[in-house]
């Protein structure tokens, strides 16, 4: 089921210039759109097109783009979250350095729609060296006039603009993101109100993801139902997958949402199966701040249907038996992971991610990264793992942004499902304080 | 005018009320809490978490409940809006761990603390909290820091409600201080140091909940409950003049801004009637403050209290 929207002509040589993406295509979409379209008609395909947000929460993006209020006397923004931090994910990296104009063509388009003529790119710190690609890609632009005043004779002007990020997690949170996007520490902010209706300079702005925005382009050139057509149910198009762990082949690959889960990972067209023909523990399907699942319940559901790449089928059964797409991190584990270790390493990260501002989340990320230590080297108690699992639920659900979530999801689907192993490294210390201990299934089965 | 029903009491608001501004409205029990939340300095709240309710009806147009529970201080009623604070069990869960929470890394170290008596941490704890802490690990440990001769800094009991941010912001001229890094390692940086300079700066120490910062001349000069708070003024050309003197005898020991009964300052003052006006004779005493019963401040003021009448069982024997 391969279908490529995003990643269309990725293989050709240059393709990062605009002389060869224009020759296979490219900007065609500003064309039509800045031409023939009005900004509504551009919303109405993406809402048409049913294309939901890449960056992780699934959002409708026309949706999104349609609570700009328009009649405001203020300027409207597109800001493009480039900030992709979530460990296991990094295909928005990969398509700002293959393919750059791909999300400048859709920004452009988008900007349209927006009725903006101020967009800018916020880059995570660590990707400094993308910074200069996407530079170069917009000077190019400038240069042939698809970017500036009055582009391609349309009368529509649009500047865009590069901004890096100093390297923190939590900026990729939208409220975050604009916060140090405007010079200010980058904390999120309380909602409401919307950055729709209260964003950037406290003016109407819209966030979406590179995924989302390099979407675009191929909607207004194709249409929305067209689009529509592609994927499964609600889950309308392609999405990028980036698949790491213990598999043979790992890489970015693009999908038609609706790809059973065990086709992507046994084919040799995606993940070509588990590495040294190990046996597969587990799967986290969407980024480290999705629940995990184990091998059954992520090749099928509870219902014994087969669990598909798609936002309905990934969260089938909710938190129970289910997880989500997510950003699209596919993260892998063969027999040979110690899940506590992994949750550990997590919890470690969010810890230290966490910006500090709500008590929930402040407080709470270090105290189960504090207890998951003691568990992984064999210091634990038995009452620490009902203790892990309380602390997640008091820190879900009640923080200022999903950070919090993002940190309590992963421990408390941890434990549902390998609960055993949890509860082995407190009554084997010795085995689990070996640095090499590796998967206990093997000592729990004797 | 919006109606709003908290914890089954209904009254009508003004639009832009918030939750929290409703329920004071109503008063009595069903007050949510709030530590980092304070009246009179603007952007404050949403951070402590301690004033989450339950909205179980959104509004009369829309009646569906939110999906989470949502911080009473900064969430705006609408119009029908039917919410629970000390009715729904899971309010009063979620605000029990916020407690549990925000005492991890809090010492509880009440009996040398100068805000012992004035703590809101300490009230919180003992309406919302648990007397057990399941946490086993170290707390973290920082050394108290200088600021100049008006201000200490114990940053081991701040938890970061940011008010004393949006006090030098909001009071001050120059802003010197805020916060530095992120997480629980976060701090209010040393910069504060230098935001002394400033004639508000004792501002900070009014709108702590806590006893990170205190008022360096007074601290352990004395207890607050063994002082009588005391309403007074004086003409001051920076401020409104308004404050409580903290008295023992006619010694002023202390002066702070005057506080409502939510603990938030009322009339923010100068550092010249806060520090250089220690004597009763330069204020005009208006008379005793009132002091909640229930606070420890009110022990040994026996203020308005009506005598019981007096009852001898051997009166009838003995006629």
């Amino acid at each position: 089921m391969e279908r490529k929207i995003i990643l269309e002509n990725i293989e050709v040589e240059g393709i990062r210039f605009l002389n060869v993406y224009r020759k296979h295509g490219g900007y065609s979409s500003v064309e039509k759109a800045l031409k023939t379209m009005t900004p509504d008609e551009v919303v109405n395909e993406v809402k048409l097109a049913g294309l939901r947000g890449r960056g992780g929460a699934g959002f409708p993006a026309g949706m999104k783009w349609s609570f700009i209020d328009k009649k405001s006397n203020k300027p409207h923004y597109l800001v493009c979250n480039a900030d992709e931090s979530e460990p296991g994910t990094f295909k928005d990296r990969y398509l700002m350095e293959h393919i750059p104009h791909r999300l400048i063509e859709g920004m452009i388009c988008a900007s349209y729609a927006l009725e903006a003529h101020t967009a800018y790119i916020y880059v995570r710190g660590e990707y400094k060296y993308i910074v200069g690609i996407l530079n170069e890609a917009i000077k190019e632009c400038y240069q042939q006039g698809l970017l500036g005043e009055n582009i391609l004779g349309s009368h529509y002007d649009l500047d865009i603009y590069v901004h890096c990020g100093a390297g923190a997690y939590i900026c990729g949170e939208e409220t975050a993101l604009l916060e140090s996007l405007e010079g200010k520490r980058g904390n999120p902010r309380l909602k409401p109100p919307f950055p729709a209706v209260k964003g950037l300079y406290q003016s109407p702005t819209v966030v979406n993801n590179v995924e989302t925005l390099s979407n675009i382009g191929w909607i207004v050139n194709n249409g929305g139902e067209t689009f529509a057509k592609i994927g499964i149910g609600k889950s309308t198009g392609t999405k990028l997958i980036s698949a790491c762990g213990h598999i043979n082949r790992p890489g970015v690959y693009e999908i038609e949402l609706g790809l059973p889960v065990e086709e992507f990972l046994y084919s040799e067209q995606y993940c070509g199966g588990i590495k040294d023909g190990k046996e597969l523990k587990a799967v986290i399907p969407g980024g480290s701040s999705v629940p995990i699942l184990p091998k059954n319940l992520i090749l099928n559901t509870l219902q014994g249907e087969k669990r598909l790449l798609s936002y309905e089928s990934l969260a089938e059964g909710g938190f129970v038996s289910g997880s989500m797409l997510g950003s699209g991190g596919f993260i892998v584990y063969d027999e040979d992971d110690c899940i506590v270790r992994n949750t550990y390493n997590f919890s470690r990260f969010y810890h230290h991610e966490s910006c500090g501002q709500c008590s929930p989340c402040r407080e709470g990320t270090g105290w189960m990264d504090s207890v998951l230590y003691r568990l992984e080297n064999g210091e634990g108690k038995m009452k620490d793992i009902d203790l892990l699992v309380n602390i997640s639920s008091h820190i879900e659900g009640n923080t200022i942004c999903p950070l919090g979530d993002a940190a309590a999801w992963p421990v408390a689907a941890a434990i549902r499902h390998f609960r055993e192993e949890f509860e082995f490294h407190v009554t084997h210390p010795e085995i689990v304080r070996n640095i090499k201990h590796g998967s206990l299934a093997k000592y729990i089965n004797n | 005018m919006l109606t709003v029903t908290i914890d089954n009491h209904t009254i009508e608001v003004e639009e832009g009320t918030t939750i929290l501004q409703a329920a004071r409205l109503i008063g009595g029990d069903i007050v949510p809490p709030a530590m980092c939340y304070h009246s009179k300095l603007k952007d404050s709240g949403g951070k402590c978490r301690t004033c989450m309710v339950k909205v179980v009806q959104g509004s009369t147009k829309d009646p569906r409940p939110m999906p989470k529970l949502v911080p009473s201080c900064r969430t705006a009623v609408m119009d029908g809006m039917v919410v629970q604070n000390i009715t729904s069990p899971e309010v009063l869960e979620a605000r029990r761990a916020v407690v549990e929470f925000l005492l991890i890394n809090h010492p509880l170290d009440c009996p040398v603390c100068d805000q012992a008596g004035e703590c809101d941490l300490q009230n919180l704890s003992y309406e919302h909290g648990s007397n057990t802490s399941r946490f086993e690990e170290e707390k973290r440990t920082y050394d108290p820091i200088t600021i100049g001769d008006l201000i200490q800094f114990h940053p081991n009991r701040c938890i970061l409600c940011y008010r004393c941010v949006y006090a030098a912001e909001q009071f001050t001229n120059k802003r010197m201080h805020g916060v530095l890094y992120r997480g629980d390692k976060a701090e209010i940086s040393t910069f504060i140091q230098q935001a002394i300079d400033n004639d508000f700066s004792g501002n900070m120490i009014d709108v702590c909940p806590v006893g990170a910062l205190t008022d360096k001349p007074f601290r352990f000069k004395n207890r607050v409950w063994f002082l009588k708070p005391m309403d007074a003024h004086r003409s001051c050309t920076k401020c409104s003049g308004k404050a409580t003197l903290w008295m023992r005898g006619n010694e002023v020991y202390r002066v702070t801004g005057r506080r409502n009964k939510y603990g938030e300052v009322e009339d923010f003052i100068c550092n010249e009637c806060r520090y250089e006006k220690k004597d009763a004779t330069a204020w005009e005493i208006e008379g005793p403050r009132a002091i909640e019963p229930t606070s420890v401040i009110s022990q040994n003021h026996y203020r308005n209290m009506v005598k019981p009448s007096v009852i001898n069982p051997l009166k009838e024997k003995m006629e």
